[in-house]
């Protein structure tokens, strides 16, 4: 039994003698065995109110929930997810879910003004307008890139349009959105060169925003450099991906990925409060390969396979709080679970996370997370779709590779017939020209055409040979 | 006796060859591909000496066994006529045979044939007009229903049936067919076997065989009593009771009429002796029982219905459906060795059609190879490892190739149309073309030779290019490819 599990019935107990009472007498005609099984459902199912552990901005003082709700993945009236589908937003699933996290003690609601289609932060000014304003921290960005938006009067217009979709007059996190996208001429097209840092600056100085920080991807000369000028602006916090796979492994997943271990540390050299995005890799640490889930199941039956890495980025003293992009009720009452209270990992938890690390990267998978960012490709090629089905099959070791094998008929079907199932054949690799023009929109520096390239080739030669 | 054993391998060969035509997985040609090479017509057209003879030998001895229960249209006829036996079941009568139009539609037949109008000449084969009523008819219901089955297993993560696209060849072929179903169909349920006996070359050919057969029906005098039952029941209506008569041409030795004659004096027996038997009295009950076996075969075709769900496109660039151009040569598969070998041996069955897994072969509306096999790269192209359609032809219209053998048969060469090639349109880079290309035919060359900056674009090796179509399937040139591939009227061995 872990230490989590032990609290919560700890404080169960001290829920008072009354609910007790109450339990006895509703389940008084029910055999004690029964009655304990429903309370460890209710244990392992329902999150406690007034228990989410809280993180200090050392600035602000602002008590921020370590759990952070990201505003990216927003549930759609076809009961699918923003990201994903083209339906419009549910609105009322949106408000549902934003008054059960605000009630478990959530605060910080990260939006942008390029999610869901665009729809996310007015979607999210309408749930959180239902609550009193200084309940709640919004966080959101100045998402300009398109290079049309890198003009100062299209970058304002982005910062007051967020402010009216929103219905505030200040912002409590804003963030430069995705530092180090194309490197430092984008970075300086579109903050500098403009004067938008400075109008940053200043409208912070006007209460406007409270905390100024930016979130980082790609290429680690604008992180360093953006860190090396923090004496002069004072970054209030700054929003990296981490998680048990980037810590040490970022490499190994993208050659242009820099290790979480680095970017939290000079974080932390500098006392900046980190904001933690992709804390399960893009869902890829919540579906692992089968034979790792069983490891995972073994040390700990009840916890879920994301909830090891919610609580692994939940465990760091300077994480001011963890990102998840929750579509679900379910997904929102796992994670509330993790962090209601934070049972934090010990040393020896992170080494058998490490430990399956290892594994994961042994598997070499293509880093997609699905983030569909290099979609619609002008040529009709479903990316993210064709990488998906790769990485399923092959993270459940199901690639037809050996035509000696007895199972090589039957993974290569499984294979191909899979493949028209999860992408239409005119959507397939194939037909990737190698244009190249996903590749900058890449956030994990993926060589698309190549990659698609080499699942082509992969599918030809298993095509050829029956 | 006879009748039951004829329905039973009629039964059979029906299903077997229904299921032949209907089938796009690929698995039942192995078990069932025989079934069309012993068709008469296809038999003579792929010169196969074996099964022509055996044919000749077998209505010399038996008589028109051949239309009852290998011939599929002659089954389905029957099959048609028992519906309308349902409320009466005895109701034809006897007809003079009508020689001259016989032999009229067998000289047109032939005609057409000699004049390389093989396609249209086909239109009255029997095998092959059977071929087109269930491909380009139910087809379609067959592979709804395996859609369905489809979205079943993989909602269940099975991979046991895949799902099939349905390419819609043109209104053309399906209205010609569905005309020659409503016509079989209304004639042989008024009047059984009249399309055999009429129009059909082969029911003229194996007709005028069997007046020499060894067995025949005959009626035995001494017992006959000029009922006329018999009469009533033959579907081929060539009982003549009156003289005690029966035409061989036109039986089919479906062997009806002795279950309806209360005297027994129809027998099925040497031609040679005719003695006279006495007459007795036995009447005979009907059997009814074995009735609704076959035509509930026939429904079964018939009840699934279903499209392919679309799946929802998120986030995916719109993309416009290829557009095959019009080709000087019309392309046809390799193994067919030439245009004119396709044509002058092509019965048009769309078996071919039916099976290429790759969805590349379609009847033409052309009307000298009308509904004969060509093939189109809008929806895929002739794949390196695939000769299926060549292992199913009965014809030898496209004689037996291995897949080794196929690359290296020239089918027709690439062209290249510079204003849609995308590196000079669009000014990306590109090589989709070259990057796929089995025979390594095609290089990308600079399109300014004396800028190696300047965008690449296709040179093709004509010499080494088979016209696969994998360039033409894959340009991302939409609606038309900016290569596509020109036919060749004789296939080159490379």
């Amino acid at each position: 039994m872990t230490r989590k599990h032990i609290a919560r019935r700890e404080f169960l107990k001290r829920l008072g003698l009354g609910t007790a009472a109450a339990t006895a007498l509703l389940y008084g005609c029910q055999s004690k065995e029964s009655a304990e099984a429903t309370k460890e459902y209710q244990d392992q199912q329902e999150p406690p109110k007034g228990k989410m552990t809280m993180r200090t901005n050392p600035t602000t003082g602002d008590k921020v929930s370590l759990l952070g709700y990201g505003m990216m993945r927003l549930p759609t009236t076809d009961g699918g997810s923003a990201r994903g589908s083209q339906a419009d937003i549910d609105q009322d699933m949106v408000n549902r879910l934003v008054d059960y996290a605000i009630e478990h003690g959530v605060n910080y609601f990260d939006t942008s003004p390029a999610y869901c289609r665009g729809e996310s932060e007015h979607a999210t000014g309408i749930a959180l307008a239902r609550h009193p304003r200084n309940t709640f921290f919004i966080a959101t960005k100045l998402s300009n890139f398109n290079e049309d938006t890198w003009g100062r009067k299209e970058s304002i217009e982005m910062f007051e349009n967020s402010l009216r979709e929103l219905q505030t007059d200040y912002i409590d996190y804003y963030l430069l959105h995705g530092c180090g996208m194309g490197g430092m001429e984008a970075y300086r097209g579109r903050y500098e060169e403009n004067g938008m840092l400075n109008y940053c600056l200043l409208q912070r100085k006007k209460g406007r925003i409270r905390n100024l920080g930016f979130s980082y991807h790609g290429d680690i000369a604008v992180f360093d450099y953006l860190l090396s000028r923090h004496d002069e602006i004072h970054w209030d916090f700054v929003q990296i991906e981490l998680n048990y796979l980037d810590w040490d492994y970022a490499n190994e997943i993208n050659a242009r990925n820099t290790d979480a271990r680095y970017l939290y540390s000079e974080l932390q050299k500098r006392g900046i409060p980190a904001v933690i995005m992709e804390p399960l890799l893009g869902g890829r640490l919540a579906s692992v390969p089968t034979f790792l889930v069983e490891r995972m199941k073994q040390r700990n039956p009840q916890a879920s396979t994301a909830s090891w890495a919610f609580r692994y980025a939940g465990t760091p003293d300077g994480v001011l709080t963890v990102l998840s992009g929750m579509t679900y009720m379910e997904h929102l009452k796992d994670n509330l679970l993790s962090y209601c209270p934070l049972t934090p990992l010990s040393d020896e938890d992170n080494e058998f996370l490490y430990d399956i690390a290892r594994q994961i990267v042994d598997v070499e998978l293509i880093p997609c997370n699905n983030c569909k960012y290099c979609m619609p490709c002008p040529y009709g090629v479903d990316i993210p779709g064709i990488f998906v089905h790769y990485n399923k099959i092959k993270n459940q070791g199901r690639l037809p590779l050996d035509r000696q094998s007895p199972d090589y008929a039957r993974l290569r079907r499984e294979y191909l017939v899979g493949a028209d199932r999860s992408v239409p054949r005119l959507r397939g690799a194939d037909h990737c020209i190698g244009c190249g023009q996903c590749k900058p929109h890449c956030p994990q520096n993926i060589n698309i055409p190549d990659e698609l390239h080499k699942i082509d080739l992969f599918a030809e030669r298993i095509r050829t040979r029956n | 006796m006879l009748k039951r054993t004829r329905q039973i391998l009629a039964a059979l060969f029906f299903i077997g060859i229904t299921l032949l035509l209907l089938d796009t997985s690929g698995t039942l040609h192995r078990p069932l591909g025989w079934m069309p090479k012993i068709q008469l017509l296809p038999a003579l057209l792929a010169l196969n000496v074996v099964v022509v003879a055996v044919l000749i030998v077998l209505t010399l001895l038996f008589g028109r066994i051949y239309c009852s229960v290998i011939c599929p249209l002659g089954v389905m006829q029957d099959l048609l006529a028992r519906l309308g036996l349902r409320k009466k079941r005895t109701r034809y009568r006897f007809s003079a045979a009508k020689h001259w139009l016989r032999v009229a539609c067998l000289i047109v037949f032939v005609g057409l044939t000699v004049a390389g109008f093989t396609g249209l000449a086909a239109l009255i084969a029997p095998y092959s007009t059977f071929g087109r009523i269930v491909t380009h008819l139910f087809q379609p219901l067959w592979i709804g229903g395996n859609n369905i089955l489809a979205i079943g297993a993989e909602a269940i993560d099975s991979y046991a049936v895949s799902s099939e696209e349905y390419v819609f060849y043109g209104w053309i072929p399906i209205a010609v067919t569905a005309t020659t179903l409503l016509l079989i169909a209304v004639l042989s349920y008024r009047n059984g076997r009249t399309w055999c006996n009429t129009i059909c070359p082969v029911g003229t050919v194996l007709g005028y065989l069997s007046h020499f057969s060894f067995f025949k029906v005959q009626i035995d005098t001494d017992k006959c009593i000029t009922c006329g039952r018999c009469a009533r029941g033959c579907k081929a209506a060539c009982i003549d009771t009156k003289n005690h008569r029966v035409d061989a041409t036109r039986c089919v030795v479906c062997g009806n009429c002795f279950e309806l004659c209360s005297t027994k004096a129809l027998v099925y027996r040497s031609s040679w002796k005719k003695k006279a038997l006495q007459k007795t009295e036995t009447p005979q009950s009907v059997d009814k029982s074995k009735r609704a076996f076959l035509i509930g075969s026939t429904l079964l075709a018939g009840t699934a219905l279903a499209q392919e769900k679309k799946k929802v496109d998120g986030g995916l660039a719109v993309i416009a459906d290829k557009v095959s151009p019009k080709r000087a040569t019309p392309i046809t598969p390799p193994g067919s060795h030439s245009a004119r070998n396709m044509s002058q041996h092509c019965t048009a069955c769309q078996l071919c059609v039916s099976e290429c897994p790759n969805n590349v072969l379609r009847p033409s509306t052309d009307l000298k190879h009308f509904m004969q096999p060509t093939m189109s790269y809008d929806k895929g192209y002739c794949r390196p490892e695939c000769s299926r359609c060549s292992s199913v032809c009965p014809t030898g219209a496209i004689k037996k190739i291995l897949p080794p053998e196929k690359s290296a048969i020239q089918i027709g060469h690439a062209v290249w149309i510079p204003f849609n090639c995308v590196p000079l349109t669009d000014g990306v880079s590109c090589g989709n073309c070259a990057r796929h290309c089995p025979t390594g035919a095609i290089t990308m060359i600079p399109h300014n030779a004396a800028d190696a900056a300047s965008p690449l674009i296709p040179a093709i090796d004509t010499e080494k290019c088979i016209g696969c179509g994998a360039c033409e399937h894959l340009c991302p040139a939409r609606p038309t490819a900016a290569i596509y591939v020109e036919g060749h009227e004789n296939h080159r061995e490379l």
